[in-house]
């Protein structure tokens, strides 16, 4: 995320026009008289193109999570299902959107109080002075483009952080629970993260200890990967695991929904440089360097390893590339991005496969094996890779690349410790009112026809 | 009057069905099975978590035929169904007590 210094202070800054009675007409008339020359906009610093380009990638954002990961991950669970899973993703894609406009933004982004270099409460979380949007309208400006796009776009990371949890308590999980853990933990993790990362001056991780997060690594990836570990331990293995195959059902739609997420992912890293310009540009370039080096890392290690390349395998490293890219793409160059690319395949692998296995712990859909262990390779190489002589962005002035590796380390060392406690209580709390876990029949018999009334696929003629 | 029950490889059935039509077979129904014999099941791989399917599919086609043909049509499938491989199935040869077409009431030879 790039954004102007004080960008809240902007619009305050510079008011926009108002008209009214019958000046309008003429008003507007001789305001596109004055502004009809290239580049022309109807607000004091709005750039059409920077504007249009972050339309869209709030569109192929949102596309990542509905049908994208929505379908990634139906495909992996069993039949009986399927339903649920695109359920989950359809739902929180509705509440967190409610959660967003009325308190999550002005969580996350509202800036009162901040001050740069310097350490408050402010620093770890913002102010409540955008509630409910207050005070934002059609003119309204983030840096150059209208903070309606600006909310439209963060919303839509905010929306598919918690449904990449929805991977490690598939199957097993009631709805309602699923429901309120989502509104709590976007409440009380997702905007604070949010928040230190990307609040601007004075925020704990991108200002006060310079660590780079251009996407999300921790914001997104580590914060949800962490979740969904402690929520698999919490909740416990699915019945017959890991005895009984529990083989995905369509890989069909996972390969579909991981193309989807691909695609959606230009959105989501070349849309956080909040503009159309150089930094989008290598972000895209970067992106689909690493993901394409992830899925032939891991394609490679499984068909040594295993014997076969195989379909959920490339699929699944490509994921992995997105994820470990995502917190470096505003720094690495392309040929850093096949480093960060290969390691996090390689990684990934490991920890998808030998390390779940090991520790015995039901992550069903490797949320965490891919976005936990996905998004600390790549915050971390972001802090090697940036270095100029090895073809990134460049360091700051004066720090070296351990000093970069040490900011790097400090957020994501935060981030897991803060994400795991607090999701931990959060999901005691959740248990304690509505209950976690379905009955073990409710289980057998599938979540579609049980918490949904319906089936996913009716092939009785 | 037999009931010959054969389980088939599934890319056999048309070769079989084929093979039964030139003899004269009027009709069959036929299943997609699962099971397992001296053919071992396979092997699957996701993410790492190796599963033995031990159930391989199969397609079982139901033929009634009439004593006199039911020699000729066993060898029709063994024929059309074999490739020397494990794994080629089996046919299985049951009595019929009687046959009853419900259109018309036939019963016996008639009704088959």
């Amino acid at each position: 995320m790039i954004l102007p210094r004080n960008s809240g202070d902007f619009a305050k800054q510079h008011p926009t026009l108002t008209l009214s009675g019958r000046w309008t007409k003429w008003g507007v008339l001789a305001l596109l008289a004055v502004f009809a020359l290239p580049g022309s906009a109807f607000a004091d610093g709005l750039d059409s193109g920077d504007t249009a380009w972050m339309l869209t990638s709030t569109a192929l954002v949102l596309f990542m999570t509905i049908p994208g990961l929505a379908l990634f991950y139906g495909g992996l669970v069993r039949v009986k299902n399927v339903l649920s899973v695109l359920m989950q993703c359809f739902a929180i894609t509705g509440i967190i959107t409610l959660v967003w406009v009325m308190w999550g933004y002005s969580m996350a982004f509202d800036t009162t109080g901040m001050i740069a270099g310097e350490r408050n409460f402010s620093s770890f979380v913002g102010g409540l002075g955008k509630l409910f949007l207050r005070g934002v309208d059609s003119g309204s400006m983030t840096g150059t483009i209208p903070e309606t796009v600006f909310i439209t776009f963060q919303m839509t990371f905010a929306i598919i952080t918690p449904a990449l949890i929805v991977g490690a308590f598939a199957e097993r999980m009631k709805f309602s629970a699923m429901a309120l853990f989502s509104i709590l933990w976007s409440t009380i993790v997702y905007a604070p993260v949010c928040h230190m990362a990307w609040g601007g001056d004075g925020s704990l991780f991108g200002d006060l200890w310079g660590s780079l997060d251009f996407a999300g690594g921790t914001v997104v990836h580590i914060n949800a990967g962490v979740a969904a570990l402690v929520a698999c331990l919490v909740i416990g293995k699915r019945k017959g695991y890991p005895e009984r195959p529990i083989p995905p059902h369509s890989l069909t739609l996972t390969v579909v929904g991981a193309s989807m997420l691909w695609v959606g992912w230009f959105g989501f890293n070349a849309g956080s440089a909040v503009a159309a310009d150089g930094a989008a540009g290598m972000a895209m370039l970067v992106t689909q360097v690493a993901t394409a080096t992830a899925a032939v890392a891991w394609m490679l290690v499984e068909w040594m390893k295993h014997g076969k390349p195989s379909v959920l395998g490339i699929v699944t490293g490509a994921v992995a590339g997105l994820v470990a890219i995502t917190p470096a793409s505003g720094s690495v160059g392309p040929m850093g991005a096949i480093a960060v690319g290969a390691a996090s395949g390689v990684i990934c692998f490991w920890g998808a496969t030998s390390l779940k296995k090991r520790l015995g712990y039901d992550d069903s859909l490797d949320a965490f094996g891919v976005h936990g262990i996905g998004g600390i390779v790549g915050a971390l190489l972001t802090g090697v890779f940036v270095a100029k002589g090895l073809g990134g962005q460049g360091l700051g002035d004066g720090v070296s690349i351990g000093q970069q590796l040490w900011s790097q380390t400090k957020a994501v060392v935060f981030t897991i410790v803060y994400c795991g406690v607090v999701s931990f209580i959060l999901l005691k709390i959740v248990d304690a009112i509505v209950g976690l876990r379905v009955d073990e029949e409710t289980e057998e018999q599938g979540l579609d026809v049980t918490l949904h009334n319906e089936q996913g696929y009716y092939l009785e003629r | 009057m037999k009931l010959l029950k054969c389980v088939v490889r599934p890319n056999s059935l048309d070769k079989v069905k084929e093979a039964l039509s030139a003899l004269g077979v009027m009709g069959m129904t036929v299943s997609e099975v699962k099971g397992f014999g001296r053919q071992k099941g396979h092997k699957e791989v996701y993410r790492g978590a190796e599963y033995n399917i031990d159930f391989t599919p199969k397609i079982e086609i139901e033929v009634v035929v009439g004593d006199e043909i039911a020699d000729k049509v066993i060898d029709a499938v063994k024929e059309a169904a074999g490739t020397g491989n494990i794994g080629d199935g089996k046919i299985f040869v049951l009595s019929v007590d009687q046959v009853l077409r419900i259109r018309t009431g036939e019963t016996g030879d008639a009704a088959i």
